[in-house]
């Protein structure tokens, strides 16, 4: 043991701002949008959870490493994350499911690592300043190289990453009950799970799959998962999903929350530094109860542009009152911006997915035939 | 959900004297619920016996009652206050056990006060064992294979069957008083049979014993609206086996993953909606290393230490919450006063990483058997916070003040290694620094975590702790590097100069050469804010730690400062009054217009409390520490005089430090403390004090011992609080005392002084250098002998003449003058033969300041800090000498642990060894000292069984008194010799065999519950008179009052004489021509 000989890495913002500490991931350059998540445990969650995708990700809680990495707890295949902020990096897990260490997990995939920098200062400058551009670095390069390379990413680049995340191929996880089609913005594995532990059928789809592919699949209930990014820069689901409202009951999840909404007329926004951490309350209006929630969102649905629209705000985060949760008020739909599947986080919301399957049997119940019934047609009409 | 309207008036319930289990945290749990009830406009009434408490005084509720907590007086205030409810969640067990009580009783449901916070069935539910196994099955929580028992033969088949090693816990017992672990059936019988005695129920759970798990804690919180949140979760250093009490502690959790953190939290959200409480719970669960078996080893359905524990640690105020809860808020609805910004229902998060480690009385018990177990043992505790482990548990470890400001304990170096392992299975307190030096030996850590079963990553921490020493230790010359990487480590100053003088080629090197080169390097620490959200929102907490990183978070401010230290943690001689008075110190620098700055490290006070003072720094109340907080706050002044000892003995360095130390000046302290200074001091006032001098050597002292005459009181030079002192009778007990208890030679020199059995008088006097108030004369019922921590003080005094007690104002107030005395003084006299002597003088505020402030109404910190800042006595209109007496009388009676701590002689003596104390105050002096003595958890009745064995010396003494027990219909039960002596003077006398005599034996009948009251006095010649000493322990651990003074004896004779009818015969008719 002893401490290792480090290699230096570099974090510097678009601000200017330079932390200089230690390297434990792979020797590499990466820029990405610099964001903080206040998660006390839940690192390799984070880590492999696709939302991340093209951002620097800085835990506030110092000591990461302490359980090491299990490939049970990933939330995807691969980490997609830009770069990995620590106080302290713990090398040496300590806990009976560890197969790995974040250091050898990092290098493998190529992602920089940096530890040993006051992390609680930079969560106060983003928090201050908002979510900002940044470089994490191992070279040598001189300040004004780095600064150009973050000039020369684009914020856009960086967050349009739902193509990069999402699955390519169309697959599925068989089941004996609902058949839910599961379209992927960059879906964690946690919403599978809890699909597939209810005995749903799943069929996961790639996120540009068009609403025709979709009915093909003759879905009992419509799926969107989270994903990486500004809902906007993905025009094509939000036509897929408007053109499925009210023939499926749809489930929204984070970005597919967004997109639910946007699909429905409302608008999005981005919030200043994002909801990233375990310990958010959500209120639901209708009970007045508050859940404790996961969260790990940049945008919003601005509150302004619901009226006129057919949604109603179901949810609301009690601390900044921002739009948490919507259904539709005439189609079996509903979303929540935040994660009923946990992972990391309280496992308080995964209500949320048999209130989803038990909307998916009331509108069974109450129009029996109806998907079908407009299938059948529509291939006919196709067919004279 | 709004607040219930209803209640407009509630009862509060203090948790009464601290004892082992039940300290300080209530008086900072019960003080912020009384100010978070009021604060909703709701009437406060508060019953609390403990009157060292911030939250028993009188504007902390409506009506303050300073009395027994038991069921009569507890009634009658309800009956009196006739409030709507009651809440009991914040007074600990004893809060806890009154409310079942009450309930029991019918008294709740006939004067209508609804219990608040939870309800009956909930207690009965998480405190009866089998209540609690039955909820626990229907929940599917799994609970280690156990059973419930009442005899000793139940729990011998059971443990055959389920196989040894079994945990025995009675059941309502604080701080498992009387559990353990039994390895075989021997141990088993013994502990079973204390056990169900031990419980008011007479149950003791026998459980299969899962020690060598990790221990996780979660706190939890709930409302009316079912919202449910987890404020902390905590992970024990010590694995299960040792009491958590007795554990060190980190927060949070850091070994487990998400899913264990997850699924533990999920089962205690599952455990608290269950027993539907509204307010805090504490569950602690056993998780299995290897697997996600975990087991629910207990629920408290109440605030607790843990829950003191995790507001210190998250910024997240429990108690003040779960009283709000109580009038029917919700959390959604409660504003987060640490953000004032974002809402109650939430998860702290942290960015730090807070290390508690108990602090236990062995250094006052030496007797007393250190292992750990399930029974806890801990007075206190201290906590630290730091940005990772290594910095944490350094912080936490200077914070005890055990002499060690490192990993390294003098003398483990000496143990053999048969000793070193054995220690390491065994735990006592010791273990943290038992691994260090195993590391030290070059053990590796797979071997040492299969001795301790400690968490890898725990011992991993150690050892890399210990490698940096060697590489502080092995650097030609200190590199910046290593030197910022050793101050991240929190490694003290002190520590590397100490290891840079292990390396045979370094010049000597001191702390300040370290410190001069650190500051030369711009090598200074940064404050960072508690602030719940791991700096997601902005906060609006003072609550500061130190660490080495880059950002400072404090914000200058331009008002004058003063600093106060507090007291660190609670141990005997130095407990919560210490805190009280901080406390008030610092609301009278607040109201004089400065801000007010505390440092600190106890987790459970009110003085920790960040809503107490303008800034709270959580730091070590060491040098380097104090100093840092200084060169930040760059205050007028630092006030030393309220922290105890330990703020005294800070002075010294900080004064040569350049620091301005208000109050008393350094040269007064040392005058009152260095015993020839003040020897010259007060013979120069031609004040009396007992003759004695100093000794150098063992020859000197038994010259010396002999042209006093015995007995002599012995103890070592410039201890304070009792510590290793003696009377000694004879030259063959002075030989003893020196070669077993002192080490003596010129630098090291042991005091002499004449022992004069008289009277205890002990006054307490604020002065600003020119006028001396005298707020009141204490008297002690045990004589001179006795510590004054644990006599019993009774104010006004009772037998003190008028011309002694002139005599005592004079000469304090001579001495006080003499002193220039700025702030508080206490002072301790002899009465002997009706001359005063002065026998201690203690510059600076003592235990007794919060009971003299209630009794007398003289807010004395209050108003020794105003002196402090500047304004004359004269101004507030306070005149030289005694202040008017009252007429009541208030006795304050200690209270002892005794019980809790295995072969502890419980016989007072010099050295104090109460944990606590309680309040009597009434009309007249023995109503007073029956409320005292009940309140002190002494049963009373009114006729009963008296057993006496006493000593050849006090027999004639003791006849007299217990002549007076049996004509109030006691039966007097008595040993071979003290039968005699009693039968022959004419008293009824069941005559019981001694020990030697065989049984049915005099222990028998101790064990048989078949006395009241023990009397036992020591045969003097200290002869390790193992027959009494086995009596006054199989006593207390029964439960039984051991008496082992006579003036105790006496006060309480006169007591129940006062309140009692005795009968006598009629004078006959012949004696009255």
């Amino acid at each position: 043991m002893g401490d290792d000989i480090a290699m230096q890495a570099r974090l510097l913002l678009e601000d200017g701002t330079l932390f200089t500490g230690k390297s434990f991931g792979a020797e590499v350059e990466k820029t990405g949008e610099v964001v903080f998540n206040t998660g006390i445990t839940g690192y390799q969650e984070v880590l492999s959870d696709p939302s991340y995708c093209g951002q620097i990700v800085t835990m506030t809680y110092p000591l990461i490493g302490n359980y090491g990495i299990t490939r049970d707890d990933f939330e995807s295949v691969a980490p997609s994350i830009h770069g990995f902020v620590v106080r302290r990096y713990e090398p040496v897990p300590s806990n009976w499911r560890a197969q790995t260490s974040i250091g050898d997990l990092l290098k493998e995939y190529g992602i920089p690592g940096i530890s040993d920098i006051d992390t609680r200062m930079l969560t106060r400058i983003i928090r201050h300043h908002g979510t900002m551009k940044g470089i994490l670095t191992t070279s040598s390069k001189s300040l004004e190289e780095l600064q150009e390379m973050i000039k020369a990413t684009s914020i856009n680049e960086l967050r349009n990453q739902v193509a990069r995340t999402s699955t390519n191929h169309i697959y599925s996880s068989p089941g004996a009950k609902e058949r839910i089609v599961l379209v992927d913005f960059g879906a964690k594995s946690g919403i599978l799970r809890e699909l597939t532990k209810r005995g749903c059928d799943v069929i996961v789809v790639p996120h540009d799959t068009t609403a025709e592919e979709i009915r093909q699949l003759h879905p009992d209930g419509i799926q969107l998962s989270n994903g990486p990014g500004d809902p906007k820069d993905v025009p094509y689901a939000v036509k897929m999903v408007s053109e499925l409202l009210g023939e499926y009951p749809i489930f929204g999840i984070c970005l597919g929350h967004q997109l639910f909404a946007l699909a429905c007329g409302a608008d999005t926004e981005s919030l200043k530094f994002g909801h990233r951490g375990g310990n958010h309350p959500v209120k639901e209006l209708e009970s007045g109860r508050c859940y404790i929630t996961s969260q790990n969102h940049g945008y919003t649905v601005t509150e302004s542009s619901i009226a006129g629209t057919e949604l109603e705000v179901t949810h609301i985060n009690n601390n900044d009152k921002t739009i948490e949760g919507l259904k539709h008020t005439k189609y079996p739909a509903f979303s929540v911006q935040y994660h009923p599947e946990a992972a990391p986080g309280p496992y308080d919301n995964s209500y949320l997915f048999d209130r989803f399957l038990e909307m998916i049997r009331n509108y069974k119940q109450e129009n029996p035939q109806k998907p079908r019934q407009a299938l059948i047609m529509a291939a006919a009409k196709g067919a004279r | 959900m709004p607040k219930n309207n209803e209640l407009k008036k509630i009862l509060v319930i203090g948790s009464g004297p601290i004892v082992i289990g039940q300290a300080a945290e209530f008086d900072y749990a019960g003080t912020q619920a009384c100010q978070a009830l009021k604060e909703e406009g709701v009437e406060v009434v508060l019953i609390n016996s403990n009157p060292a408490t911030i939250m028993t005084d009188t504007n902390m509720a409506d009506k303050v009652y300073i009395e027994p907590i038991t069921l009569d007086f507890v009634t009658q205030i309800i009956r009196q206050e006739r409030p709507d409810g009651l809440l009991p969640t914040l007074g600990g067990q004893t809060g806890l056990n009154m409310a079942v009580e009450l309930a029991k009783a019918g008294v709740l449901e006939r004067e209508n006060v609804k219990l608040l916070g939870t309800q009956l069935t909930s207690i009965e539910k998480a405190e009866d064992r089998d209540l609690f196994r039955e909820l626990m099955r229907e929940l599917e929580q799994p609970v280690p294979a156990s059973t419930i028992i009442t005899t000793v033969e139940e729990s011998v088949r059971f443990a055959e069957e389920i196989g040894y090693p079994v945990i025995v816990r009675p059941a309502y017992t604080l701080g498992g008083t009387g559990g353990g672990i039994c390895a075989d059936e021997e141990e088993l019988r013994e502990t079973v049979a204390a056990g169900i005695r031990y419980s008011p129920i007479g149950q003791c759970l026998i459980e299969k014993s899962i020690a060598g798990m990790k221990e996780v804690e979660y706190e939890v919180m709930r409302d009316a609206n079912d919202n449910c949140i987890v404020v902390c979760n905590m992970e024990n250093f010590d694995p299960v086996g040792v009491h958590t009490g007795d554990s060190i502690v980190v927060a949070p959790s850091q070994t487990l993953s998400d899913r264990e953190y997850q699924m533990l939290r999920s089962a205690s959200l599952k455990i608290i909606r269950a027993l539907n409480i509204e307010g805090g719970c504490n569950v602690q669960f056993a998780l299995d290393p290897q697997s996600y078996q975990y087991y629910v080893i207990e629920v408290n359905p109440r605030v607790s230490r843990s829950s003191a524990l995790a507001s210190k640690a998250t910024g997240y105020p429990i108690a003040k919450m779960a009283a709000k809860i109580a009038l029917g808020y919700t959390l959604d609805e409660i504003v987060n006063p640490v953000t004032g910004q974002t809402y109650a229902c939430f998860e702290p998060t942290l960015d730090y990483i807070v290390s508690k480690i108990p602090r236990w009385p062995f250094d006052k018990f030496v007797s007393a058997n250190r292992k750990l177990g399930t029974q806890m043992k801990a007075t206190g505790e201290v906590m630290a916070i730091g940005r990772t482990f290594e910095e944490s548990i350094h912080k936490a470890v200077r914070s005890l003040e055990i002499g060690t400001h490192r990993l390294f304990l003098k003398g483990a170096d000496q143990l053999t290694q048969e000793d070193l392992d054995r220690r390491l299975v065994q735990p006592d307190d010791e273990r943290l620094f038992l691994v260090a030096e195993a590391f030290r030996r070059g053990y590796e850590l797979q071997q040492i975590q299969d001795l301790t079963n400690i968490d890898w990553w725990f011992l991993d921490k150690i050892e890399r702790i210990v490698e940096f020493e060697k590489k502080i230790a092995s650097e030609s010359e200190l590199t910046q590097e290593t030197l910022y990487e050793a101050k991240r480590m929190g490694f003290t100053d002190r520590a590397i100069a100490e290891l840079r003088n292990q390396a045979s080629f370094s010049e000597h090197t001191t702390e300040a050469d370290v410190r001069s080169l650190r500051l030369a390097q711009g090598l200074r620490p940064v404050y960072k804010m508690v602030d719940t959200c791991a700096a997601e929102f902005e906060a609006i907490t003072p609550y500061y730690y130190s660490t080495y990183e880059q950002e400072n978070e404090v914000t200058p401010s331009s008002k004058e400062k003063i600093i106060v230290l507090g007291s660190g943690p609670i141990r005997i001689g130095q407990g919560i009054e210490f805190d009280y008075s901080t406390v008030h110190a610092v609301w009278a620098i607040q109201k004089a217009g400065y801000e007010a700055v505390i440092i600190n490290n106890n987790p459970e006070t009110v003085s920790t409390d960040f809503n107490t003072s303008d800034r709270l720094y959580f730091e070590p109340l060491f040098f380097e520490d104090v100093m840092n907080v200084i060169e930040e706050e760059k205050p007028v002044g630092v006030i030393v005089q309220f922290g105890g000892q330990t703020a005294i003995n800070l002075a010294a360095p900080l004064k040569a430090a350049g620091v301005n130390i208000l109050g008393t000046s350094l040269e007064s302290i040392d005058e009152a403390e260095d015993r020839k200074k003040f020897e010259a001091l007060l013979s120069r006032l031609e004040i009396a004090q007992p003759k004695g001098s100093t000794v150098t050597s063992v020859k000197e002292a038994v010259g010396t011992a002999q042209s006093l005459g015995y007995p002599v009181l012995v103890r070592p030079s410039y201890v304070l609080g009792g510590r290793a002192m003696e009377i000694v009778y004879s030259d063959d007990e002075l030989l003893r005392y020196m070669e077993q208890a002192v080490q003596i030679n010129p630098q090291h020199p042991v005091l002499i002084d004449r022992y004069m059995l008289g009277m205890e008088v002990e006054v307490d006097a604020i002065c600003d250098g020119e006028t001396v108030l005298i707020p009141g004369i204490m008297e002690h019922v045990e004589r001179a002998g006795v510590h004054s921590g644990d006599s019993i003080a009774v104010y006004p005094p009772q037998y003190l003449s008028d011309t002694l007690k002139n005599k005592i104002v004079d000469v304090t107030i001579k001495i006080a003058k003499e002193l220039k005395t700025v702030g508080l003084v206490n002072i301790q006299f002899v009465i002997y033969k009706d001359e005063v002597y002065v026998i201690e003088v203690n510059p600076r505020s003592s235990r007794t300041v919060p009971f003299l402030s209630k009794v007398t109404n003289i807010p004395m910190a209050n108003v020794a800090t105003q002196c402090i800042l500047g304004t004359k006595l004269k101004d507030l209109g306070y005149v030289d000498g005694l202040w008017p007496e009252s007429d009541y009388v208030s006795v304050k009676v200690p209270v002892f642990s005794f019980a809790k701590l295995r072969r502890v002689e419980p016989t007072l003596g010099p050295e104090m060894k109460s944990t606590g104390e309680v309040m009597g105050r009434d009309q007249h002096y023995a109503k007073a000292l029956y409320k005292g003595l009940i309140g002190a958890g002494m049963k009373i009745p009114t006729t009963g069984s008296m057993i006496a064995t006493v000593s050849d010396k006090d027999k004639e003494e003791a006849t007299q008194l217990f002549r007076g027990f049996n004509n109030l219909g006691y039966n007097i039960i008595a040993t071979g010799g003290t039968a005699q002596a009693l039968e022959e003077a004419g008293i009824h006398v069941t005559t019981v065999n001694k020990l030697s005599e065989g049984t049915p034996n005099i222990l028998d009948l101790i064990r048989g519950g078949q006395a009241h009251f023990v009397v036992n006095t020591l045969t003097k010649g200290k002869e390790p008179e193992r027959d009494g000493f086995r009596i006054r322990r199989e006593a207390v651990e029964n439960g039984i009052v051991c008496m082992t003074s006579l003036d105790t004896v006496r006060a309480l004779l006169t007591m129940l004489e006062s309140i009692n009818f005795t009968s006598q015969a009629m004078p006959s008719v012949a004696a009255a021509k």
